[in-house]
């Protein structure tokens, strides 16, 4: 068996940029390696990727391996799978990072069935464990009424993190790293799925992810016109607006718009959830944030039992009243 | 088209968080008072099988892997309209992990034998581990989609429109394949009394691990590669203030009010 060393952070390059979330795997993983008295080392991998490295390093990475190659451009499973396999069985990290986004839960599974290892998705919280030296895998599971921890019996252990869930170090761009340049050698004819397009359904305004302030609303909206009222609120805020995913399903927002376990998970400092009664998977998208207020007509309504402020009734007598006055209090 | 679904049975995930429970003792969780029901990702797999037998024909088989399976509640896809249910039931699959999981569920696919397509839900209610249908595409050396919208089948190739964080991917595969099923392929049909009568004339076929020619220890918790430390409820301290006032109008221009002064605005 191979000696397994080291915490290794799968590092995803946008637009030639590292993605905030590989920042936040560089973070952890830091603090891991620190713990453990191993290296950090940077998987950066795709096409055009060397600003993305030197930023690995800046971000706390000793070493970065880098696949760069123009097939790498789109991801896709086969051959990211294929990239990742050739550079694991060479560098045999014994903890490996990647995000809980598009990529990342697509990748690890496979990659972990692939490489017969074990991966544990959208972790919250990792830490080594003092007595055994494995890694501490916390993730919320029963869609966030429960959490547990795990620990994989082989190596490396593969995890991807919650977006948010993790803070990146401040980048020094003065830090100095060794870069290891790995040849990709993909053999396109392997790849068995074709992308023939890719949508991007755009949303006016401020993005979800980046809102200090978010506006939602859910099933209890009633109708896609209702929602004109969340966006005047959101405006006036300078805020976007989501969704839980009944108004998503029942096509009066975007899918794009929808916050939670299996949707966007936010972090702003004000969210405001009306007519939303706040089921775990739900919150698992929004617990996140700063202050949440909550405007529903049932007093038991769960989003009241995390909310700071609430306000029990019909939201269409109650929330014109409250822009009304959000209005007058901004201009005064 | 012959497509094999994957589902299992679960605690009721959209029973109130209030009625969620753990016991200690077993590290296993319950929503009291709620009975179990058919995962609903792996439900949204069935409604996108029988969308693509509405469309080309052909038979869908199910495949559910568990304990204590309460056949009014494994028999729901049969009831939406599915052809046959394989239950692998056996105290020897409880207690499985990923692994243990997508190891059983592969082998039993491969008894199966004549199908084009392997349907999963994007992740159980229960554990969310988001990886059976990876991990069975990996063990059979299929290729993977994962998250589907929407699948056209056209001459032995799936066009599968992913959901993606902005949007989504339009992928081509060549069948057989295994493809993860999102919430956006639409909502899954009721069954229909048609339906529930034609599944109350089906026997689920039981196969135990000798069946699907693996030993018992490859399979639930003796199969497994991780383990569970420690299971708990994450606590919520704090309280939430309400803004009243005489009518529901007076309430919200409080609630303004409130946070103006706790400095939120
Ligand atoms: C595995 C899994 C993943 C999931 N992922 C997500 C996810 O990512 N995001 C998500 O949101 N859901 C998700 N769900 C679904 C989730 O379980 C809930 O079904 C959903 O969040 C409920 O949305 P809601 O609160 O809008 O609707 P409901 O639960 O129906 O609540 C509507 C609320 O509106 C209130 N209301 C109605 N009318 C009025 C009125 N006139 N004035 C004031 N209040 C009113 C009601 O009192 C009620 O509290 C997931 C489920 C599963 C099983």
């Amino acid at each position: 068996m191979a000696d397994y060393k080291g915490i290794a952070v799968f590092c995803e390059v946008k637009e030639g940029k590292l993605a905030p979330i590989s920042t936040e795997g560089l973070g952890i993983g830091k603090k891991l390696a620190g713990d453990s008295g191993q290296e950090l080392c940077a998987i950066v991998v795709g096409s055009g990727v060397a600003e993305a490295t030197k930023e690995a390093i800046a971000y706390g990475a000793d070493k970065a391996y880098v696949v760069d190659d123009e097939l790498l451009k789109t991801y896709r499973t086969d051959s990211y799978v294929a990239v990742m396999k050739k550079v694991i069985d060479q560098i045999t990290p014994q903890v490996l990072i990647l995000g809980q986004n598009d990529i990342g839960r697509d990748l690890a599974p496979s990659l972990a069935f692939k490489l017969g290892t074990t991966a544990t998705l959208d972790c919250v919280e990792l830490a080594i464990d003092p007595d055994s030296k494995r890694l501490l895998q916390t993730k919320p599971i029963y869609g966030g009424n429960a959490l547990a921890v795990y620990t994989s019996n082989t190596d490396p252990q593969i995890v991807t993190i919650r977006t948010k869930a993790m803070t990146p170090l401040a980048p020094d761009a003065s830090r100095q790293g060794e870069i290891v340049n790995i040849d990709a050698g993909i053999d396109a004819s392997a790849i068995r799925t074709k992308v023939v397009d890719t949508v991007v359904e755009e949303v006016a305004g401020i993005k979800l992810e980046d809102a200090e302030v978010v506006v939602a609303g859910g099933r209890g909206m009633g109708s896609a016109e209702a929602f004109a009222q969340l966006e005047e609120l959101a405006k006036l805020l300078k805020g976007a607006v989501g969704a839980s995913r009944p108004p998503c399903d029942n096509g009066w927002l975007p899918d794009t718009v929808q916050i939670g376990l299996t949707g966007k998970i936010i972090a702003p400092e004000l969210y405001i959830a009306v007519a939303i009664s706040g089921s775990s998977q739900h919150l698992s998208g929004c617990s996140g944030s700063k202050n949440i207020i909550a405007i529903n007509k049932d007093p038991e309504a769960n989003i009241f039992r995390q909310a700071r402020y609430g306000v029990v009734g019909d939201w269409k007598k109650v929330l014109p009243a409250f822009t009304a006055k959000i209005k007058e209090l901004l201009a005064s | 088209m012959n497509i094999i679904v994957c589902v299992k049975q679960v605690i009721d995930p959209e029973a109130p968080p209030a009625s969620f429970q753990i016991d200690s003792a077993s590290n296993k969780a319950e929503m009291k008072g709620a009975p179990p029901v058919i995962d609903p990702y792996g439900e949204y797999a069935v409604e996108a099988a029988l969308k693509i037998k509405d469309a080309n024909g052909g038979k869908i088989t199910a495949i559910t892997m568990g304990i204590k399976l309460l056949r009014e509640v494994v028999k729901k896809p049969l009831s939406m309209g599915a052809d046959e249910l394989v239950l692998l039931e056996d105290e020897s699959y409880d207690g499985a992990d990923s692994h243990s999981t997508a190891y059983a569920l592969a082998m039993a696919t491969k008894k199966v034998a004549d199908y084009n397509l392997i349907l999963c839900g994007r992740e159980a209610s229960d554990t969310n581990a988001g990886q059976t249908g990876s991990g069975i595409a990996e063990i059979l050396g299929l290729p993977c989609v994962t998250l589907a919208r929407k699948i056209d089948i056209n001459n032995g190739t799936a066009r599968v429109e992913k959901v993606t964080a902005d949007g989504y991917e339009v992928v081509e595969v060549t069948l057989p394949a295994v493809i993860t099923v999102s919430n956006e392929i639409g909502e899954p049909r009721y069954p229909t009394i048609k339906g529930i009568m034609a599944a109350k004339k089906i026997d689920p076929v039981v196969w135990k691990p000798s069946d699907i020619g693996v030993e018992s220890n490859q399979v639930g918790n003796a199969g497994r590669k991780t383990a569970v430390n420690k299971l708990f409820q994450p606590v919520h301290e704090g309280k939430c203030e309400m803004a009243e006032g005489d009518s529901p109008e007076e309430a919200g221009a409080n609630l303004a009010m409130k946070i103006r002064e706790a400095k939120i605005l």
